[in-house]
């Protein structure tokens, strides 16, 4: 086997992260690797540092013979044989396949476009490769899968021998994921192509790749022959087996049903289904954690159970009301608090203080304020100071801009916040997301205290540790459908993952594997 | 009635449409590369107050004509800069731009002509009027055709050139990539700022000759705010015919016939009314246009559930 692409002792350093960690990995000319591991494990950032959209900081890479410079960028890459297609398409939605394939090098006649020659020659790339486009289409009315082909035909217009491809299942069907596999053994059996793919769905690796490399916390953990390994060897090495569980949870009796979601359906930002009759219930006392890879309607499901979303089908009912078309405020005043996955931007206001971030939504109790108009600066202060102990939230002062704090901090005071509301039930989405060690086993203590105070919990995580720590019930979303739904302790974590990845699925005709 | 309807409206009608067309046509061509030029009004105004300075100070059109727009490419870099490079708020810059320009051209009026008000004198020259030959006599058609400034001309050319330019040629899909989707005009190695400067500074020098025409074209005056907010209309004018220029001359036209009509009414109707009937049409037209996307999301929203 020729080799055509070479990290020796490769590192990345982020401010603080240590992205990739002494990588040394060879990858050949004819064949499909797979890199994967889990968010954050470094696989995106190790094919940008090949594809020129950052610099190395130690180590060397080579691709054919010809080792890149300190100058290397992705113009130079693309000179060298080397095309990146993004998770994101660069594509202008309004313009033809052709004249998206084109753009910036376009065929003239004088000075006019000649759409005609232009045509021509994306029937003929298409052709060459065997990806099938018609060129006259308006690439904002075609599918997702078709736009990537469009975006992987740009990226081979060049002639390049290697191609990389940034999670490129995510966003598409199964039938889709078929017809660019089809396409990728095409290319690499016809043109002697290298295609590297950056992933985290296991069954899909396993059917494309020849060989698979493992990354774990910026390092390469293993690099694996595809045939001869097995999915459950890659999951475990993928999600590492040496977290200690220090049991928190105590059996306690189930309360009544509190939270009821059925067949909940809906749509996400790009107008694909996002959530497809999902149903699940919360009992009070309880923690429902939901598994799932990042993208697969966790954030959807959050929304749309706090009314931040509009639903297109199904309901959600609190105590058996139905607050489907609610407004996130009438859901609140309902007994809903929630934590958002995404602090800055919609758990607190980074220019407001600190008190003034524990205080929302408490403003008009008549404790803070006086008929609901004039506020208690004194209370408001003694209140966020006590708060502010209670939660050790490390501050200089309660008046500081919430966003001078920490990450985890930041968290605490969203965390303080929405328990101090005293609801019965959590929405509580990626609690520990970027917070340190510390900080974690103090949230998680608090989120086990409110759940044996009684409280329904939906707990929305993609740190499997911690919701095989906390949850009494787990359920797994694929897709935006339920795959499976277990007692804790009766499923192990590498099982799950087959779950969550789509291999297994309780529900009926659709086991995959 | 038959004193209203006649070919003089018809005729009043692309008088008063061409300044709208001029500036919507170089509000478009930002508008493709998706800045918001609230400014135009203000560009307007100075190039009408330029054009009258540099034919009075040169007792020439041409030198009126080259001084606008000179200026069209000092405020359309000037626009470009701030809102592209700098990345301020384009409407705070437009806004801006607009008081600036009616605050200027006071100030200039008071200080060089010391006048106030309106400002005309001999020594201004107007642009030329051409006749074309053969057309000239055939009735009611010579009326319109023939006879007009030069920059009515110019503008009825600019239409379908400009559109050529942004559908038919390589240089309009940059400019629109660089407005619909920059990165990916970025990613094949093209400049998105380059084609926004571009736009930019058209869109300064079609205002500017815009201006000209106001103060040079039928009258050789300039008066205080004598932009009368043409440039908010040309802007209406843009967003009603989605950026394509035959559509936008189509809309500019419209303006014109509903101002020409109101001026033809007032013998009728109090003329405070018929001044404001030209804004109540770009109302409605805005109302049109937010029902129609309405609709059209609508549909799309449909397709994707």
């Amino acid at each position: 086997m020729e080799e055509m692409i070479r990290f020796s002792h490769v590192s990345k350093q982020y401010p603080g992260v240590l992205a990739n960690d002494d990588v040394t990995l060879s990858i050949n000319r004819g064949e499909v690797f797979s890199l994967v591991g889990e968010n954050g494990a470094g696989k995106s950032t190790l094919m940008n540092l090949l594809y020129g959209m950052q610099p190395l900081t130690l180590g060397e890479i080579t691709i054919g013979d010809q080792k890149i410079d300190a100058q290397h960028n992705p113009e130079k890459a693309m000179e060298m044989g080397v095309s990146m297609v993004h998770q994101h398409f660069k594509l202008v939605p309004s313009f033809t396949v052709a004249q998206n394939i084109l753009l910036g090098h376009e065929p003239k006649k004088g000075l006019r476009y000649d759409f005609a020659a232009a045509e021509r020659m994306v029937t003929e790339l298409s052709e060459t490769y065997g990806l099938h486009v018609n060129p006259k289409d308006v690439v904002g009315e075609l599918s997702v899968g078709l736009q990537q082909r469009v975006e992987i035909l740009k990226a081979l217009r060049t002639g390049a021998k290697v191609l990389i491809l940034d999670e490129p299942t995510a966003v598409l069907t199964p039938q889709e994921t078929e017809e660019l596999f089809t396409v990728i053994r095409g290319i690499v059996r016809e043109k002697n192509m290298t295609v590297i793919l950056i992933t985290h769905r296991l069954p899909e690796v396993m059917r494309i790749s020849d060989r698979v490399g493992v990354m774990k916390r910026g390092r390469l953990v293993k690099v694996l022959n595809a045939a001869e390994a097995s999915e459950k060897e890659i999951a475990s090495l993928m999600v590492g087996r040496d977290v200690i569980f220090d049991e928190l949870r105590t059996k306690q009796p189930l309360g009544p049903e509190v939270l009821q979601i059925e067949n909940l359906r809906a749509i996400n930002d790009r107008m694909l289904p996002a959530l497809q009759d999902v149903s699940l219930k919360v009992h009070a006392g309880e923690i429902v954690g939901v598994c799932g890879v990042e993208g697969n309607g966790q954030t959807e499901l959050a929304e749309c159970v706090m009314g931040m979303r509009p639903q297109t089908g199904g309901t959600v009912r609190l105590n058996g009301k139905d607050v489907s078309r609610m407004s996130p405020g009438e859901i609140r005043a309902r007994g809903v608090s929630f934590i958002p996955e995404d602090r800055m931007r919609t758990g607190v206001d980074g220019k407001a203080s600190v008190s003034d971030n524990l205080l929302l939504g408490k403003q008009r109790e008549p404790r803070f304020s006086r008929f609901g108009i004039h506020m208690r600066q004194k209370r408001v202060k003694e209140y966020a100071k006590q708060q502010v102990e209670k939660y050790d939230i490390r501050t200089s002062g309660v008046d500081e801009p919430v966003s001078s704090l920490s990450g985890g901090n930041i968290q605490k005071v969203v965390i303080a916040r929405e328990f101090d509301f005293g609801t019965p039930v959590l929405v509580i989405s990626q609690p520990t997301r970027g917070v340190d060690i510390g900080a974690i086993e103090f949230i998680h203590e608090r989120i086990m205290e409110k759940r044996n105070e009684g409280c329904a919990i939906l707990l929305i995580s993609a740190d499997l540790d911690e919701l095989f720590r906390l949850s009494d019930r787990l359920v797994t979303l694929y897709e935006g459908k339920i795959t499976g739904e277990f007692e804790t302790e009766t499923i192990t974590m590498e099982e799950i993952g087959f779950y969550m990845t789509g291999a297994k699925s309780q529900r009926e005709g659709e086991e995959t594997l | 009635m038959k004193e209203v309807f006649n070919v003089l409206l018809l005729q009043n009608t692309l008088r008063t449409a061409t300044p709208v067309v001029l500036a919507a046509l170089g509000c478009l061509l930002t508008q493709h590369v998706n800045i918001t030029n609230i400014g135009i009004d203000g560009m307007m105004l100075m190039g009408a107050f330029f054009a009258v300075l540099g034919s009075y100070l040169f007792e020439s059109w041409v030198m009126g004509l080259l001084f606008a727009m000179a200026l069209g490419v000092v405020l359309g870099l000037f626009y470009y800069v701030f809102v592209i490079r700098f990345h301020s708020d384009e409407f705070i810059i437009g806004v801006a731009l607009n008081i600036f320009a009616g605050g200027l051209t006071v100030f200039l009026l008071r200080t060089l002509f010391k006048v106030k008000g309106s400002f005309s004198d001999p020594r201004i020259v107007s642009l030329p009027t051409l006749t074309i030959p053969g057309i000239e006599n055939i009735p009611v058609l010579g009326q319109l055709l023939s006879g007009n400034t030069l920059l009515v001309y110019v503008s009825w050319i600019l239409v379908p050139v400009i559109w050529w330019m942004i559908y038919k040629t390589p240089w309009g899909f940059h400019l629109r990539a660089s407005g619909e989707h920059p990165e990916a005009l970025a990613a094949c190695g093209k400049s998105p700022e380059r084609m926004k400067c571009t736009a930019s500074v058209l869109c300064g020098v079609l205002s500017c000759m815009a201006g000209a025409h106001l103060s040079l074209g039928y009258l050789t005056m300039f008066t205080e705010n004598m932009s009368s907010a043409r440039g908010y209309v040309a802007f209406a004018c843009v967003i009603f015919g989605r950026g394509n220029p035959l559509f936008v001359f189509l809309a500019a036209l419209l303006f014109g016939f509903i101002s020409a009509l109101g001026l033809r009414l007032q013998k009728y109707v109090p003329s405070d009314l018929t001044a404001m009937a030209p804004y109540l049409v770009t109302v409605i037209m805005m109302v049109v246009v937010v029902l129609w996307e309405r609709r059209r999301k609508r549909r799309a929203g449909m397709l994707a559930c």
